[in-house]
């Protein structure tokens, strides 16, 4: 059985003024997916995960989500499809102005299409944070918990609606090599135990290798060398320059997508 | 040759649509009760402090400016008369807008501002709410309803300050003839012109700062630029449109 698409990029075109983001980019995701999108800063991968979302709209070529074109489609509705997508963004994107368990429960607050009722939002909070090792954080506000806290606190938002679909962006941008494994650890364990699926942008091959060739073994509590079939993009100045696996990655010649295939100096 | 013009119609096109979809939601559900008392209390509250001084001031600089030249026409029994009409039709509303401007529009625009550039207005628009209906249309509420009583505080202020420099330091007038002279001076036209232009500004002032918040780009350097705009363009506004309003009502005379 062919699995359905989730995400699918028609000759996608993006501008800003006189600045090309995405140029004629066509690009698909499907259930069960794992996709890695690579490039350099600026090269368009942030904006390619906010036209996914319907958060940028795109100036020529269209966008289906779970195969319904969104163009035309009003901000109401497309609210109502961004619910059963779950995202981290970049800059975490949490709300300074209220606590971890409030961020953790927007979306289940906010989001009328789940039909949360209000007596399942604090366990389901609270269920979301210990799955990122953070229960005993609810009451604390965003700006006093560390860089990776943050991150760990965004995959609780994005997860806890329980989507099919999680996008994460530059999950591990500006964090230490061990404290970016263990975000990349908690990337493949939402991956794995729930069967989500997932498309992750980011400039280091460690993650896309991370999530490439291990599995979350959900009785040891552990990663575990197995195959995925994560598929990769290579991205730059917002053209795909590769697309496929990991062997056919590292056996590409050309010389800026060959910067992706091997680990990086942190 | 006429692209010089395209950026800020643009901008003004964006504006635009900004006023209409904030102004739309206020007949819309879901309502943001909470946000709304909280900037209530942040603009109303916060700026009474600063309102009450500066009303007290201006009412006592204008009766100390005017005394000289109503004592040359032998007219200082008609100081009230003079302080309550600049106060209430111009001073009062402009004077009371800049302020607010100047410490609210500038608070939305980097409050806001921060929030785009750090990804929090995309999470709304991710998480199931509307970002206008949320950030936008509270400030507007809250600053429409605040600011026409904020300047009643501050007319009512100067007129105390034109007192005590008109009455009790220059000795000018009694105190029985400054507010009877004050209170006739004015006729339901002066009121509603000092009412109506605090509403139209705060609606302008309101809007400009979260339409440059909105609109913030480039970091936090994109926030303080937003800032410093959304101050200048709201103040300009405000003197530009004080000056058509007036011009309404001398027609409507
Ligand atoms: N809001 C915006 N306004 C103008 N240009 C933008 C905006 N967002 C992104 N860009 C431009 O689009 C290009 C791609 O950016 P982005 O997707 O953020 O790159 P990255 O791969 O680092 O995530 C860059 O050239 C960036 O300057
Ligand atoms: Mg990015």
């Amino acid at each position: 059985m062919a699995s359905t698409s989730l995400v699918r990029f028609d000759r996608v075109t993006v501008r800003f003024d006189n600045n090309v983001a995405l140029a004629n980019l066509t690009w698909d995701l499907r259930e069960g997916d794992t996709c890695v999108i690579l490039g350099a800063a600026g090269s368009g991968k942030t904006v390619l995960l906010k036209t996914a979302l319907g958060l940028i709209h795109p100036d020529e070529g269209s966008v289906a989500l779970f195969g319904q074109d969104t163009r035309g489609v009003a901000e109401s509705a497309m609210r109502e499809l961004r619910a059963r997508i779950g995202i981290l963004f970049q800059e975490g994107g949490l709300f300074d102005s209220l606590t971890v368990e409030d961020n953790v429960g927007y979306p289940l607050e906010n989001q009328k299409s789940l039909l949360c009722p209000p007596d399942q939002v604090r366990p389901r909070v609270e269920e979301a944070l210990r799955f990122v090792e953070l229960g005993h954080t609810l009451e604390k506000f965003p700006s006093e918990l560390s860089g990776g806290m943050r991150r760990r606190v965004g995959i609780a938002r994005a997860i806890v609606t329980q989507p099919k679909l999680l996008l994460y962006d530059s999950p591990t941008a500006g964090l230490d090599p061990i404290t970016a494994n263990n975000i990349m650890t908690l990337v493949a364990k939402e991956r794995d135990i729930r069967g989500t699926t997932t498309a992750l942008a980011t400039h280091r091959f460690q993650d896309g290798h991370l999530l490439a060739n291990y599995r979350y073994n959900a009785s040891k509590g552990k990663l575990e060398p197995g195959e995925t079939g994560t598929r990769f993009l290579v991205l730059n100045d917002g053209q795909i320059a590769f697309e496929g696996s990991q062997d056919e990655l590292e056996a590409s010649r050309d010389a800026y997508v060959s910067k992706f295939a091997k680990p990086l100096k942190d | 040759m006429l692209d010089f013009l395209k950026g800020p119609l643009l901008n003004l096109q964006i504006f635009v649509g900004l006023t209409l979809r904030a102004l739309a939601n206020i007949f819309r559900a879901p309502h943001y009760w909470n946000d709304i008392s909280l900037q209530m209390d942040l603009i109303g509250v916060g700026s009474v402090p600063l309102v009450l001084l500066t009303g007290l001031f201006t009412g006592a600089v204008i009766t100390l400016q005017m005394s000289r030249a109503l004592n040359q026409y032998g007219a200082a029994s008609q100081v009230g008369q003079i302080v309550s009409i600049t106060l209430v039709r111009e001073l009062g509303p402009v004077l009371t807008a800049i302020l607010v401007a100047g410490r609210n529009s500038s608070g939305m625009a980097s409050e806001l501002g921060s929030m785009k550039v750090t990804e929090q207005i995309d999470a709304m628009r991710a998480l199931g709410t509307d970002p206008v209906q949320k950030l936008v249309t509270p400030r507007l509420i809250a600053t429409a309803v605040m600011l026409p009583l904020l300047v009643i505080v501050s007319d009512f202020m100067g007129l105390v300050g034109g007192y005590i420099v008109g009455c009790v330091v220059l000795n000018l007038t009694t105190g029985t003839q400054f507010w009877t002279t004050a209170y006739r001076a004015l006729d339901y036209s002066d009121v509603a012109q000092g009412l109506l232009k605090p509403f139209v500004f705060a609606m302008v002032l309101s809007l400009v700062g979260c339409h440059y918040g909105m609109n913030a780009s480039g970091g936090t350097q994109g926030v303080g630029r937003a800032t410093t705009q959304a101050v200048v363009v709201s103040c300009v506004w405000i003197i530009v449109l004080t000056y058509f309003i007036g011009t309404f009502f001398i027609d409507l005379n």
